[in-house]
């Protein structure tokens, strides 16, 4: 009721009572001076005022009239106004909504309106002032994060966080190549099925080690050890040493009370080149002194013998054959040995594996700094992959350059690399044209401490040389009247360039890590009961040479792709073709697009079955028409003995049950939809990027519809129509 | 009496020097160049000393030295252990498992002698 418009019931009241009173003051005094009358004015002024009583009852109308408006007016002013304002600070207390109050009524209404208003600004620039500092927060936990996670990816160490259950929260580069290291299945799975978001570590490590160690640490944290951390050293199904450093991440506590461990942090190294270098090391000092104290208890026990004076010349021959014999079998001892112990001595300096192009080009460019001489580059092995100290030996090349310059006037220099003949080592020369010096010149310009331009090194060429485990030296070519210094140094082995070369180069920020991941606990409540925000999915697709796995076509690509913590994890991506081991029809070319020549020489599906198994444990199985692609799988159960037992969801039915009145439930369809952008449709992965996309925008709409737990979604799929259809 | 002694070594270029050297000291030399010959030859002989190297084939002068002490009729005979395994952890072992001494090679063959007739208990 609008109180503007219809007088409230208040006001009638106040106006009848007022009528009343005014009513009952006219009677009472119009009967009080009736009484004081004489009966003879009484019959004088009766009639004179009976004829005049409707005069009166119009004044008396009048004069209510007037207070009718009187009232109404000090009723607008005093009790409507305030009340207004009541409901106007109702709202703006009950809700965000910014709004204008109008002042009304009295001067102190209007006074208390702008107080109001006044309040309502306030709470609306606190709240802003508090949005703003929780934005601010954010982003800087946000930059904080990003920037740890880009040191991680940039460590040499690899290193791996998991909460409390194992779960991997964050993992780097490294340790991403160090686990396709570990795989049973490198070529296939690249370790995707070993290392990734919410992944157990516990299919690398043995669970019980872990346990053992981590009751370590909160032993030793119990004790009050400061930095409480503990190692274990474990080999891996495929045989490598691991040895593991793991320190807690602790949580709350800052008086240093009440700490619980939330987590762990694991530094691994693959030890198992190292532990054979120093198996290899022992064996070589085992070798030289057990070896030769019984070649020397040989020798020394003839030569006694051959001491006593009164020996038969037969016997003495005879001594004397075991000393000679012995000496021989020394000598050929230690020579196999020093061979063994310089290869194995090479690497003490730190070195790194450098492409020798790039130190080619680095070290010309250094050259050209100088007044003189000029440089080019000769014959560049490009393949060559060297082990350096790119930094003493750039400088050694511009000392050298500098040198030939300013004392044999050397105008212009070359650089040549080339593979060294014997193998394992490269050579690196620095050639000139003309005139050459003297081998003592050489040996000096080694030993002097290097300087080139104002650049002075405390390190001569010779320090730099043996930093390498190489060589040095000057060789002359008369015919061509020139002359080069060789550096003679070492190769990467072949496993190091291997992981130089497969560092993926960072384009957009990695989704290494998830920390949300941490309030993430291994839930007790049955798979079905779990939210489906919560889950782990593993959305894939298949291509087919056909549609009738029963019939004989087979699958010839698998693409997948994880969803962790409702993040789709593009970079845990697991892509393979597989060798059907049958024709594929042309007919089915244009719709993969994948030719026979393109899955020869690919594994075939007994290979990379078992490697998509492994990459899906423990995860729902997501995708688009699912039915079909499950048959495919389920097929060669009996086969490979590997079964998908895994919850599967279909994207098809989901959005069928999200949007029934929908004509097409297609992929294309459902992602132009959601306004999803396609890419590499119609490629295994590029559909199973899209199925997750799809997927993701679906689980919100599910909510809505009140789906919100796997077993939810399982029982409302089932129900749609399409679940009816057979495929 | 004459003590009879058994050098047990793979090593002929030991051998030669070792025999020649006990015969001179006027022991009776039997020579055995393995550890399965050496157990034998125990046992067969039961000599008064055995000059015992720790590698050999077969069985280890470990092994031989182990088993020999297992047996009870064979309680009196002494063993000098002879190796180049030079640990302190190896002379503890052959001692632990009964070896009487231990010289670790090269050795002087001087103090070997001065070692085996101190075992023997016989003056020079």
């Amino acid at each position: 009721m609008n109180p503007r418009n219809r007088p409230d019931r208040r006001v009638l009241l106040a106006l009848a009572a007022l009528a009343g009173v005014m009513l009952l003051w006219a009677v009472a005094s119009g009967a009080l001076v009736w009484s004081t009358l004489e009966p003879a004015e009484r019959g004088l002024v009766g009639p004179l005022i009976g004829s005049r009583l409707a005069l009166a009852g119009v004044v008396l109308l009048f004069v209510l009239m007037i207070a009718a408006v009187g009232i109404n007016a000090l009723y607008r002013q005093y009790i409507v106004a305030p009340a207004r304002l009541l409901d106007d600070a109702r709202i703006v207390l009950g809700t965000d909504v910014a709004r204008e109050l109008t002042p009304l009524g009295s001067a102190e209404n209007r006074a208390l309106t702008d107080v109001v208003s006044g309040f309502a600004e306030q709470r609306a620039a606190l709240r802003a002032d508090i949005a703003q500092q929780v934005r601010d927060a954010s982003r800087s936990i946000e930059q904080e994060r990003s920037r740890l996670a880009a040191l991680m990816s940039e460590l040499r160490q690899s290193v791996v966080v998991c909460n409390l259950d194992g779960r991997v929260l964050l993992y780097n580069n490294r340790a991403r190549l160090q686990f396709r290291a570990l795989s049973d299945a490198p070529s296939v799975a690249s370790g995707a099925e070993l290392i990734g978001l919410g992944r157990s570590i516990y299919t690398v490590f043995d669970r019980k080690l872990v346990a053992h160690a981590l009751e370590n640490i909160q032993q030793r944290m119990q004790r009050g050890v400061a930095s409480p951390s503990a190692q274990f050293v474990t080999t891996t199904r495929a045989g490598q040493l691991l040895r593991a450093q793991m320190t807690p991440v602790t949580a709350g506590g800052a008086d240093g009370e009440n700490v619980t461990i939330g987590g762990f942090v694991l530094m691994l190294d693959n030890i198992t080149r190292d532990f054979e270098e120093d198996s290899a090391r022992d064996k070589v000092l085992l070798g030289l002194t057990e070896g030769s104290r019984a070649s020397l208890a040989n020798m020394q026990a003839a030569i006694d013998m051959l001491d006593f004076p009164d020996l038969e010349p037969a016997m003495r021959e005879r001594f004397q054959a075991v000393i000679r014999d012995e000496v021989g079998a020394l000598s050929t001892r230690i020579r196999t040995l020093a061979d063994e112990a310089t290869r194995g001595l090479k690497a003490r300096w730190p070195l790194e594996d450098m492409l020798g192009e790039d130190l080619v080009s680095a070290a010309l460019r250094r050259i050209e700094t100088l007044p003189a001489p000029r440089a080019q580059a000769d014959e560049v092995d490009s393949a060559l992959w060297l082990k350096v100290d790119s930094f003493s030996l750039l400088q050694a090349l511009t000392y050298l350059a500098s040198r030939l310059a300013d004392e044999y006037d050397i105008r212009s220099v070359q650089l040549r690399l080339q593979p060294a003949p014997q193998g394992g080592r490269a050579h690196l020369d620095l050639i000139w044209q003309g005139q050459t010096m003297s081998t003592e010149t050489v040996m000096n310009w080694q030993m002097d401490a290097m300087t080139a331009g104002t650049e002075r090194s405390p390190l001569s060429v010779r320090d730099v040389v043996e930093r390498h485990g190489g060589e040095f030296w000057l060789e002359r070519e008369r015919i061509r009247h020139r002359a080069f210094f060789r550096f003679l140094l070492p190769l990467a082995g072949e496993r190091d360039q291997l992981d130089a070369a497969t560092i993926v180069p960072l384009g957009s920020r990695p989704e290494y890590y998830d920390f949300d991941l941490f309030q993430a606990s291994e839930s007790s409540r049955e798979l079905a009961d779990r939210p489906l925000t919560e889950l782990t999915y593993t959305v894939f697709d298949t291509e087919t040479t056909g549609l009738n796995p029963s019939e004989g076509d087979e699958i010839i690509q698998i693409g997948a792709a994880r969803i962790v913590n409702g993040k789709l994890l593009r970079q845990e991506s697991f892509e393979q073709l597989v060798d059907p081991q049958r024709s594929i029809p042309a007919a089915s070319i244009p719709i993969h697009g994948i030719t026979p020549d393109m899955v020869t020489g690919q594994p075939t599906i007994d290979t990379v079955l078992p490697a998509f198994h492994s990459f899906a444990q423990d995860t729902v199985l997501v995708a688009h028409n699912a039915a079909f692609d499950m048959r495919f799988l389920q097929l060669k159960e009996g086969r490979t003995g590997l079964r998908f037992e895994q919850p599967v969801l279909d994207t098809l039915l989901l959005s069928a049950l999200v949007h029934p009145n929908q004509e097409s439930h297609r992929l294309e369809a459902i992602a132009e939809r959601f306004d999803i952008t396609v890419i590499g449709r119609h490629t295994a992965l590029g559909d199973a990027i899209v199925t997750a996309e799809v997927f993701l925008k679906l689980i919100p709409l599910l909510a809505e519809k009140g789906i919100h737990t796997l077993g939810d979604a399982r029982e409302a799929a089932q129900q749609t129509y399409y679940a009816r259809l057979k495929y | 009496m004459t003590h009879r002694i058994l050098i047990a070594d793979d090593e002929p270029n030991i051998l030669i020097s070792l025999e020649f050297l006990m015969k001179r000291e006027g022991f009776e030399v039997t020579v055995a160049r393995d550890g399965i010959e050496a157990l034998a030859a125990i046992v067969d002989q039961r000599p008064d000393l055995v000059l015992l190297d720790v590698m050999m084939p077969g069985k280890t002068g470990f092994e031989v030295c182990q088993e020999v002490r297992a047996q009870d009729a064979l309680k009196d005979i002494r063993i000098l252990m002879l190796t180049a395994k030079g640990r302190d952890t190896d002379v503890a072992k052959g001692l632990a498992l009964g070896a009487d001494a231990y010289m670790t090679k090269p050795f002087s063959t001087r103090e070997l002698v001065v070692k085996v007739r101190e075992m023997l208990g016989s003056a020079p």
